[in-house]
């Protein structure tokens, strides 16, 4: 919301400085945006008189004056059609900035003659569209006066941030009453002028109590549609308002003024008189922004007997507005319900000054007085005779109170603020007290719609009071050591992300929606976002995979050598009962080199699929999980190559993480070359850790060393490592702590379709060391568990 | 006599005057071998009477000792001189680069989010979560922002069109505040929660994303009030930004959710072009940044949980993470936050032992 100061002042009695009430703006909740005074913009610019004209002696188009600006004939080089001795413009000074290029103006010689400064035309400072010629001012106007004040543009700008709840301050007299409460001046009583009509009253109706419970209208025949005065416009354009005729700015001037939006008709366009109605489904209608409607049953539209002319209280008809050749126009002084016209404007997607303070409620009781206000203007600015005024239907003017107890002030503010100046803001906001004890009866002005609570009233009263005057109050403290407060689940995921950063990954965070074809690629999403902003940023991620592969891809595009990404968040799915489903979830993506060439081993080389199992199973160890039980299953669906990766379990069917090399084709898809290696790890599976207590199982290491022993099994070339070690360490679960697999081998001596398998085999003895006896059996054990897999102990 | 002196004398010159360990060992068996003469002079021991031994035994056991000494210094000697020479042929460049691992990081807003929970921990607040994917009963209706209010539109909301099983609007949550209602129904009083996570608004520019990161604060107990929220606050920005010297502007708002509502400022001080938070906004070099939304939790949002707002009354808060992120560690752009640029997340990102702690200081 926008305003100039001395607009606020013809509703403010005040000295106080600019400074001063933009500080009060601010303290009273109208958080001030911005300040500009277009004056600054105009220094080094004034009033002057062309004394002589004569042609540039280089240059056909061209004049060289002399200008008097009040400090001596100048010499100035023109191009100006109508520059000519006599004429009263606007000369920029030297050292002056023009404010429509920015550009400084200089001493300079234009086709050898020399020029001291710029007669200027409208457009050059940013005063109109004008650029035909020079600006001519009457000619009577100062020679030498600073022009911004001779045109009295030396009015500072204020543009508010209002918030939804306070319709009435959008308009200037609410901002001048809140700073008359605060203490910045006086406001000025409200000038109401008596209208005597004559003739018929209009014919209008109301046949939509609900959307339109009151349509308030009067005639004035007669009138003479020009520009609006200068100060009229002036105040219009300071504000960024386009002036267009007097009418049409009338009804600008006092939606701005008084916050109560207007609509004129131009009566000769009217087929009879105006209703206002339910739309019906399908009607349309072309509104003043130039682009065509299509309503519905929902929306309240203003019609005669054959046109829609108005979307009601929300915008005018391109078809009946005030013209320049209008001679009678019917003033709409209307009533919309907020809610209907928030649906309205939701779906048509139209917003207008006039929208948005309807749909935060305009005062219900102001219709009268805005109607003579804006009739009264009519007939100054315009002539003609005014008619007798129609009411149709009636505003929801209901006198509303609310208990009040002053010791609410301290009990939800904290400040204590005596009961006399907690009365004198709310009369002065102008709320009525009928004191009682304990409490009070106030009663709420008709423009406050959004006070309905004692609650309000103490943030009206400490709004006012100021609060800088809040205590800052100690919250009760727990006695002792703050308590651990971190969820299980924030825990994991701390953990899972200072590990992925300590193995050298890089945490990204990427959108939660993504492209539907990026989906689709890793098995489709549940939710699809029904206004996306974008194709991009459409779909809810069911993998974090895409996000990262992405991710990877601007990166290799900028040149990253090797990519290492993780990030952690949620996967969306959608419940059985319709509600989300979002599961917590790691990821990584490993691209390009892993290590890069070097003295100490030559050529750069890639990603293998065991790394990213390798960091699988480190951030599932540090997840909690049971890495040393989990089984591991080849393939992990289509996102992967079909031979090159895997599953790691916890039972046959709870998958906890997913890794292996990607599809060649989606990483194609992603715009990937090389190898790329990616996992997720599913945080939600992972069962969560009993927490019992701090002890831990007793322990005291073995006296005696452990042993170990080495095994090669010639086995049948499909059967999987893991499943031979599981049998190994199983064959004797007491001597047996660990077995590992150091090497795979197949080649000469190994025949074909088998393969060799080593294992080293870690023994460990009790009270007393084995005997051979003893590790003859235990091997014999182990090879038998071997055999049973199709394996035999290699020679 | 003599002839033993002159052996000794002779062998221990031969002994010095060895250069391989071969020599050493030819010396070795020549003198204490099996048919060494020491060796040959040592059993002509065993015969004697001990009176003879007594006079003829200690100068041939000095002589044993001696020659063995000297044998075991001088192979030592050669031992020590190989090495020295096989040492000095290993030479290596010190200089070479050694193989780095890879630097890996943590994205700012994962760490300020951890900086939050350790500062608010010590305030007694716990950490609650909700989901991403909301009804608009929790996001809105609960919290006093009926359908037609002008609020929702302010929120920009991204849609789906699916319904719940209650039959209620599904939506993209628009702020954390729904996690106020949730924590509510479901968790015993009093309250002291905040809710950290993503929030979604159809929203695009150099300020704004579609996505980014919220922070909100809960707290429902008897006799809260105004004060309370601002000593709360006050307490909290201290912390995260470590410095004593924070001064905060209240300013009246509006949010549908609380009543009163506030707006929360915190001063800045120019410093080289950066905006540096602490110090008053009103000082000359100084301006307010807007940094948090606040309020009393409104009586209709306690009463839509079930609560009665007679008795208890609370305050909230939300503030933006990212944007948190961005005035503690001076990042510009909040579009770089979701680009992975590998580059930025090195440079901006933390290290994984950057773990904030109360006694170490939160920030890093």
């Amino acid at each position: 919301m926008k305003f100039t100061l001395g607009w606020l002042r013809e509703h403010l009695d005040t000295d106080a400085s600019l400074e001063t009430i933009l500080k009060a703006l601010n303290d009273i909740g109208l958080e001030v945006e911005g300040v500009e005074n277009p004056a600054e913009k105009l220094a080094g610019f004034k009033v002057a008189k062309v004394l002589t004209a004569a042609p540039h002696p280089q240059a056909d188009k061209l004049q060289v004056l002399t200008v008097e600006a009040g400090d001596g004939p100048l010499q100035v080089v023109c191009g100006a059609p109508n520059a000519r001795a006599g004429l009263v413009g606007v000369f920029g000074i030297e050292g002056a900035t023009v404010p429509a290029n920015g550009m400084m103006l200089r001493k300079a010689a234009i086709r050898g003659v020399e020029s001291n400064g710029m007669m200027c035309s409208s457009r050059e400072l940013e005063l109109g569209d004008d650029h035909d010629g020079i600006m001519e001012l009457p000619a009577d106007a100062p020679v030498g006066m600073g022009f911004a004040e001779y045109a009295d543009l030396n009015d500072p700008v204020i543009d508010v941030s209002v918030t939804p709840n306070r319709q009435d301050c959008m308009g200037v007299r609410g901002i001048a009453r809140d700073l008359a409460a605060k203490g910045i001046g006086t406001l000025k009583p409200l000038h109401v002028p008596e209208i005597t009509g004559e003739g018929a009253a209009p014919d209008v109706a109301t046949l939509d109590p609900e959307g339109c419970p009151a349509f308030f209208a009067r005639t004035v025949k007669g009138v003479t549609n020009g520009a609006a005065p200068d100060w009229m416009q002036r105040r219009l354009k300071a504000i960024g308002q386009k002036p267009i005729s007097a009418l049409v700015d009338i009804t600008n001037y006092v939606m701005i003024d008084l916050g109560r939006p207007l609509h004129v008709y131009d009566v000769a366009s009217l087929k009879g008189g105006l209703v206002a109605r339910r739309a019906r489904a399908g009607e349309q209608v072309l509104a003043l922004n130039g682009k065509t409607y299509t309503l519905d049953e929902g929306m309240t539209v203003i019609a005669d007997a054959e046109n829609v002319h108005d979307i009601g209280g929300i915008m005018g008809g391109e078809h009946s507005g005030a013209q320049q050749a209008t001679t009678e126009v019917l003033i709409e002084c209307a009533y919309f319900t907020p809610e209907a016209i928030a649906r309205t404007g939701q779906k048509l997607s139209l917003t207008s000054d006039a929208r948005t303070r309807f749909e935060r409620g305009v005062d219900p009781a102001f219709l009268d007085d805005g109607l003579s206000i804006a009739t009264d203007i009519v007939l100054r600015l315009c002539g003609g005779v005014a008619s007798e005024a129609t009411r149709a239907g009636a505003p929801p003017v209901e006198v509303r109170s609310i208990a009040y107890d002053p010791a609410l002030c301290q009990g939800l503010a904290g400040i204590e603020i005596p009961s006399d100046q907690q009365a004198h803001i709310l009369t002065s906001l102008a709320f009525a007290i009928a004191f009682g004890t304990p409490h009070w009866t106030v009663t709420i002005p008709s423009w406050r719609r959004d006070i309905d609570g004692a609650a309000d009233l103490v943030e009206e009263i400490i709004r006012i009071y100021g609060l800088e005057n809040v205590p800052s109050v100690p919250l009760p403290r727990a006695p002792g050591v703050a308590r651990p407060t971190a969820t299980p689940e924030q825990l994991v995921e701390r953990k899972v992300r200072r590990m992925a950063a300590s193995r050298g990954l890089n945490e990204a965070i990427n959108w939660s929606f993504i492209p539907e074809k990026e989906a689709a690629s890793v098995g489709g999403a549940d939710w699809t976002l029904a206004n996306p902003i974008s194709e991009d940023l459409k779909v809810m991620r069911p993998s974090l995979l895409p996000g990262l592969l992405s991710a990877a891809q601007r990166n290799a595009d900028r040149g990253a050598s090797s990519i290492r990404l993780f990030e952690i968040g949620r996967r969306y799915f959608r419940g059985e009962d319709g509600a989300s489903d979002e599961r917590a979830t790691a990821a990584i993506v490993l691209a390009g080199d892993k290590a890069g060439r070097s003295w100490q081993w030559g050529k750069a080389f890639g990603y293998h699929v065991y790394d990213a199992k390798a960091e699988a199973l480190a951030l599932l160890a540090a997840a909690g999980a049971p890495v040393t039980n989990l089984q591991n299953f080849a393939g992990a669906g289509a996102t992967y190559h079909p031979g090159q990766s895997g599953t790691l379990r916890l039972g046959p069917k709870t998958v906890l993480a997913e890794y292996g090399v990607l599809h060649p084709a989606l990483a194609r898809q992603f715009g990937l070359s090389g190898t790329v290696v990616a996992a997720q790890i599913f945080l939600d599976a992972i069962p969560a850790k009993r927490k019992a207590g701090f002890m831990r199982t007793p322990y005291a290491p073995p006296a005696l060393q452990a042993v170990t022993r080495d095994f090669a099994f010639l086995v049948p070339e499909a059967l999987e490592a893991d499943a031979l070690v599981r049998a190994v360490r199983g064959a004797d679960k007491k001597a047996i702590v660990d077995a590992r697999l150091f090497d795979v081998f197949t080649g000469p001596g190994v025949e074909v379709g088998a393969k060799s398998l080593a294992v080293e085999v870690t023994l460990q003895p009790g009270d007393k060391s084995f005997t051979e006896e003893e590790l003859a059996a235990i091997s014999a054990t182990i090879v038998k568990a071997a055999e049973k897999l199709g394996g035999s102990l290699r020679g | 006599m003599n002839e033993i002196a002159a052996l000794k004398a002779g062998l221990l010159a031969d002994i010095e005057s060895a250069h391989t360990p071969e020599a050493v060992e030819a010396l070795r068996v020549g003198a204490l071998g099996k048919a060494g003469v020491v060796t040959a002079l040592l059993k002509t021991l065993g015969p004697m009477s001990p009176d003879e031994r007594l006079e003829r035994g200690p100068p041939i056991q000095d002589l044993r000792e001696s020659v063995t000494a000297a044998l075991a210094a001088k192979k030592a000697a050669l031992e020590s001189a190989a090495l020295d020479a096989r040492l000095a042929s290993e030479k290596l460049d010190m200089t070479l680069p050694v193989d780095a691992p890879p630097p890996g990081s943590v994205h700012p807003v994962s760490q300020v989010m951890d900086e939050l929970a350790e500062i608010f921990a010590d305030l007694g607040f716990s950490v609650a979560t909700g989901p991403e994917i909301e009804d608009d009963w929790h996001n809105f209706t609960a919290l006093n922002i009926p359908e037609t209010h002008p609020a929702r539109a302010m929120h920009d909301t991204f849609y789906f069109p699916e319904t719940d099983a209650q039959g209620r609007a599904m939506l993209l949550r628009t702020h954390t505040s729904p996690v106020q209602i949730r924590t509510m129904t479901s968790q015993e009083l009093p309250i002291r929660i905040i809710a950290p996570g993503r929030v979604y608004r159809s929203d695009s520019d150099a300020t704004h994303t579609p996505m980014f990161h919220q922070i909100e604060g809960l707290v429902i107990d008897k006799g809260i009030h105004l004060g309370h929220l601002k000593w709360t606050l006050e307490t909290f920005l201290k912390a995260f930004f470590e410095r004593e010297d924070i001064v905060l502007r209240l300013r009246p708002s509006y949010f549908p959710f609380t009543e009163p509502s506030v707006e929360v400022d915190v001063g800045y001080t120019n410093e080289n072009g950066q905006r540096v938070i602490g110090g008053s906004g009103d000082d000359a070099n100084g301006g307010w940044l807007e940094v948090l939304g606040s309020g009393m939790v409104h009586r209709r949002v306690i009463e839509a949980c079930g609560l009665d707002p007679d008795e208890w009354q609370g305050f909230a808060f939300g503030t933006g993470v990212d944007r948190l992120a961005m005035l503690k560690y001076g990042m510009n752009d909040l579009r770089a936050f979701f680009d992975g640029d590998l580059r930025w997340l090195r440079h901006y990102g933390f290290g994984a032992l950057d773990v904030p702690t109360l006694s170490g200081g939160v920030g890093a």
